[in-house]
């Protein structure tokens, strides 16, 4: 799935633009608690959180998220989208709830980390 | 890095209580990492494994060090602190065991998986804590 399908199935406003639209999304994971998005996500996730911290940015830089989606609508502060441009990590804003931003994107193919191989940025 | 080039060294100070700059020290390796042409794998456990050695640190400490060491076989990484230490290491090292206040857990951490997933990271994990002195973390991650 790409970031731009990702984009028009949540209804996302784009925070921090990716290089391409085109990237391929492979999996996704949905969690507010960093310490587990350390221990088990996979590489190349896309991150959907309800934080918006400047942690969050730290930690999708430390386990290779692919881009953020927050959700509820929740917008970053200002510190926070400055790390994401100096890391390059895309960033999407979503009103859904977490529930719901996961559901739609599960429905429409994307898998979780669980059920798909690790990235192969190796 | 080839077999004859001599280990890389670098050491990084720490500071306790400094919210806004935590994990930039993770960051910083996490370059130095790619620039010495580390596999990506390798270079994801070593950033996680500090990261939270470092958030460690900036909780629960005044001030701590951290020192890479790099070697055609192995990342070596020392997390040395001057803090709370810990009183029961046994415990600590349990997945869900945690003495984080309202303030980490807001910022999504304190679910008590921080020492766990960095002994999960290393091929060889030693930790050594004295209450009221601090802690010693010694990290071993093979390159292969």
């Amino acid at each position: 799935m790409t970031l731009q399908e990702i984009k028009e199935i949540l209804s996302a406003q784009v925070i921090v633009a990716p290089r391409d639209f085109q990237m391929n999304i492979k999996m996704g994971c949905g969690c507010d608690l960093m310490s587990d998005v350390l221990a088990f996500t996979k590489e190349e996730s896309l991150l959907l959180t309800g934080l918006t911290n400047l942690q969050v940015v730290r930690t999708a830089e430390m386990a290779n998220v692919i881009a953020l989606v927050f959700v509820r609508g929740k917008e970053p502060d200002r510190e926070t989208i400055a790390l994401a441009m100096e890391k390059n990590i895309p960033v999407l804003l979503t009103d859904l709830p977490m529930y719901e931003a996961c559901g739609r994107l599960y429905r429409r193919g994307l898998p979780g980390c669980s059920e798909t191989e690790e990235g192969s940025c190796s | 890095m080839i077999a004859d080039d001599p280990p890389f060294q670098k050491s990084f100070n720490i500071s306790g209580g400094d919210f806004v700059n935590a994990g930039e020290v993770a960051s910083k390796v996490k370059k130095i990492l790619q620039g010495l042409g580390i596999s990506n794998k390798v270079i994801r456990r070593a950033t996680i494994a500090i990261y939270e050695a470092e958030m460690n640190v900036v909780w629960y400490a005044r001030q701590g060090t951290l020192t890479l060491s790099v070697t055609p076989e192995v990342l070596h990484i020392k997390v040395t602190d001057e803090g709370n230490g810990i009183e029961d290491v046994e415990l600590a090292m349990q997945e869900g065991y945690s003495t984080a206040t309202e303030e980490i857990r807001e910022m999504g951490f304190g679910a008590g998986m921080g020492l766990p997933n960095i002994k999960k990271n290393s091929d060889e994990f030693y930790i050594a804590s004295v209450v009221g002195q601090g802690t010693v973390l010694d990290i071993t991650i093979r390159r292969q």
